[in-house]
């Protein structure tokens, strides 16, 4: 096994690299903070400033007073999480059919996955419209969730095979030799190694769910059922013009959970595949 | 197979989600419940909006009106995927340039023989041609606003040209002159032009000069001409851009709040902006600045020029259009309709309105506004299919290449007009 030596100069270089990646990704998120404190006069200032001169929480007292984002927050939060955890309880025991049994089927199904991803929002909307209507679900957060849920699906099945496929089918073979029955195998050597994979999915179809505009837009009715993305977009006018400062502090909200889960699972995740990494 | 997947899944997870649902609408006691979906969106035009209904509710027990929130940003796409699966609100808030598809596609009620006689005299005929299609009235129209210019005052002042008036207004030669006079050739520029979305700016300020562009012959059938008077508006932008230096290049791909910060800057004497544009203007302007509004520049047909008013429609599946209608009578009310312009820095339809003292005030300008409501027109061609993917996919692009110097007026004519037809005979076979 041989190890690469990098040089100084090339190390410095990856480094600077990754600095001008990170300020790259952080620009709009900053530039949304330091929006969301500005008072309306330097929001237009010919020579705009990071750090505001005059700071005001008044952009998010106007936000909250003006819509009902703690409504909406939590009606997001519950469409995010269900549909999450749906979703990847779904997706979970398909994802093992198709990883461990390499059948036509499995097949077919595989590239159902990819061709669902091609359709656009626009096209299967009236369809579906139709389908909760029949269903007695429009302007229902159940409604929402089951369209989040299928949504998701598709691609929750497909990081799931990949992280599947990565645990090793010796394991199971070896528990199976030491007398583990089929369930055992699953419960104790396969689930505890595809945690982490599931963490992430369960990550990734709550942040598909949590910034989802357009069904939530098509589907809810009442102000009382509506999503934070949705209600955002009451902060924007015709013709495309903008009340910045609340719309700023009012987005600058609604990316703090995301946030916050990130930072609470991503040392799950880490966590998780080392341990992966160690058995295998 | 996706459409059966989806049944079969949406199915299972109804049996999952059963536990959770609940949601029902309907009332037991007979009161009729309508539900009005609004566009306002800055604060003053949303509370006067709900102090509205809820006065409504509090007059009219059997009656209800439910306020619901919607967006100008996705609002026909929302609208189109409601009415296709009829759950489109009762009442519903547009513009009159959106309707045109779902007045054709009978989506809304044709309202000509439920509008009340007060409601239709007190609008004008012009303001009711933006509604009309065909036959019939698809919307109220209510709430318009011209295109005015927004001027750094004392810069004006001080240079001691002429300052316009709704009865004196620059002509678009004296108009070209002033900013010639008003830019210092070292990045100070007479005027602004916002022109991101072309188009609709430069068909409805062409009015003034005769131009119509889209011309209706006897058969019904539509076809584009660019005749002499259709030319003034576009040459004269394009002159100041290029020839004068007097417009800057930049904010030609601009929307119109992305101006103001060079406004406020001192950067530009002037930008034509909509009406309404006073609110940011008042909110976000540095202290003391001195800015006025002034009448876009008139032509051959004085200060005409196209608007389209935001509307007020009924769904042609509620069952209750008669309720509906009483309703858009009861906010369109002359002191509704004021507190409803006021709401948001625009001006009513209603000529009773029109006539509120508070809408002739001196401040922010208001009279400015009033005086030049006699010369809105419908805006050219909304009415006229095809329209939209004429101004998407031969307008817009030809009329930004053409302001920014890339090619000339005869180019842009050949695309307008022989790219123009080939588009509108597909909508007119």
């Amino acid at each position: 096994m041989s190890t690469t030596r990098t040089s100084k100069p090339a190390r410095a270089g990856q480094y600077l690299a990754l600095l001008g990646y990170l300020v790259f990704l952080a620009f709009p998120f900053l530039w949304l903070i330091s929006t969301a404190f500005k008072p309306p006069r330097e929001l237009a200032s010919l020579h705009p400033t990071w750090i505001p001169k005059d700071p005001t929480l008044a952009n998010f007292r106007q936000a909250f007073d003006e819509q009902p984002l703690l409504r909406a927050a939590g009606n997001s939060l519950i469409a995010a999480v269900c549909a999450a955890l749906i979703a990847v309880a779904i997706a979970t025991p398909m994802a093992y059919v198709m990883a461990r049994h390499r059948t036509f089927l499995a097949r077919a199904a595989t590239g159902w996955v990819v061709v669902s991803q091609a359709f656009p929002f626009v096209l299967v909307i009236i369809p579906l419209f139709l389908v909760l209507k029949n269903l007695g679900q429009i302007n229902s957060l159940p409604g929402l969730i089951m369209v989040y849920v299928v949504w998701a699906l598709p691609f929750a099945l497909w990081m799931l095979v990949g992280y599947v496929r990565a645990v090793p089918t010796e394991l199971e073979e070896a528990a199976a030799v030491d007398g583990a029955g089929k369930l055992r195998t699953l419960v104790s050597i396969t689930a505890p190694l595809l945690a982490p994979g599931i963490v992430a999915t369960i990550l990734f179809a709550f942040i598909t769910a949590w910034n989802e505009f357009f069904f939530a837009l098509v589907l809810l009715k009442t102000p009382e059922k509506q999503t934070l993305p949705v209600v955002l977009t009451h902060f924007i006018g015709a013709e495309g013009a903008a009340d910045l400062g609340p719309l700023a502090a009012a987005a600058f909200l609604a990316t703090l959970p995301s946030l916050v889960i990130f930072a609470i699972i991503q040392k799950r995740i880490t966590g998780g595949m080392l341990t992966g990494a160690v058995k295998s | 197979m996706r459409a059966r997947l989806t049944t079969a899944v949406t199915a299972a997870l109804v049996l999952l989600l059963a536990g959770c649902s609940g949601d029902s609408e309907g009332s037991d006691d007979g009161r009729i419940t309508l539900r009005f979906q609004s566009l306002a969106w800055q604060k003053e035009s949303v509370d006067a909006n709900k102090e509205l209904v809820k006065e409504w509710n509090a007059s009219h027990p059997d009656v209800k009106v439910e306020y619901v929130q919607g967006s100008w940003d996705s609002v026909h796409d929302q609208l189109l995927t409601s009415f296709e699966g009829g759950e489109a609100p009762d009442i519903i808030h547009d513009a009159s340039d959106d309707l045109a598809d779902f007045a054709y596609g009978g989506y809304l009620a044709d309202l000509g023989e439920l509008l009340p006689d007060r409601l239709k005299s007190d609008i004008p005929k012009r303001s009711w041609q933006t509604t009309t299609f065909g036959d019939g009235v698809y919307g109220v129209p209510f709430l318009q606003e011209p295109r005015v210019l927004i001027a750094n005052a004392k810069w004006l002042k001080e240079s001691g040209v002429r300052i316009p008036t709704p009865e004196k207004p620059w002509s678009w030669d004296e108009f070209r002159s002033v900013t010639k006079e008003l830019s210092d050739g070292k990045g100070k520029y007479g005027v602004a032009w916002p022109l991101k979305e072309p188009v609709s700016a430069t068909l409805n300020l062409s009015l003034s000069t005769g131009g119509r562009m889209f011309h209706r012959g006897e058969d019904g059938k539509v076809d584009i001409r660019f005749d002499k008077a259709d030319e003034i508006m576009p040459r004269t932008v394009h002159d100041q851009v290029n020839t004068d230096k007097s417009a800057s290049s930049t904010t030609l791909g601009m929307g119109g709040s992305d101006t103001l910060p060079g406004f406020f800057g001192g950067k530009y004497a002037m930008v034509p902006l909509g009406f309404s544009y006073r609110q940011q203007i008042v909110q976000q302007a540095p202290k003391g600045f001195d800015w006025q509004v002034l009448p876009a520049p008139a032509g051959a047909e004085g200060l005409a020029q196209g608007v389209s008013p935001q509307t007020l429609s009924v769904s042609e599946d509620t069952e209750h259009k008669k309720e509906a209608v009483e309703f858009i009578d009861f906010l369109l009310q002359p002191e509704n309709m004021v507190r409803l312009a006021q709401g948001d820095w625009m001006l009513p339809t209603g000529t009773e309105a029109l006539k509120d003292p508070a809408l002739r005030t001196e401040k922010n300008d208001w009279a400015v506004g009033t005086a030049l409501a006699k010369d809105l027109r419908s805006a050219p061609a909304q009415s006229v299919r095809g329209y939209a993917e004429w101004k998407d996919k031969v307008a817009t692009p030809a009329l930004q290449e053409y302001y920014s110097g890339a090619i000339d007026l005869d180019e842009l004519r050949h695309r307008l007009v022989e790219d123009g037809n080939l588009v509108l005979a597909r909508y007119q076979r």
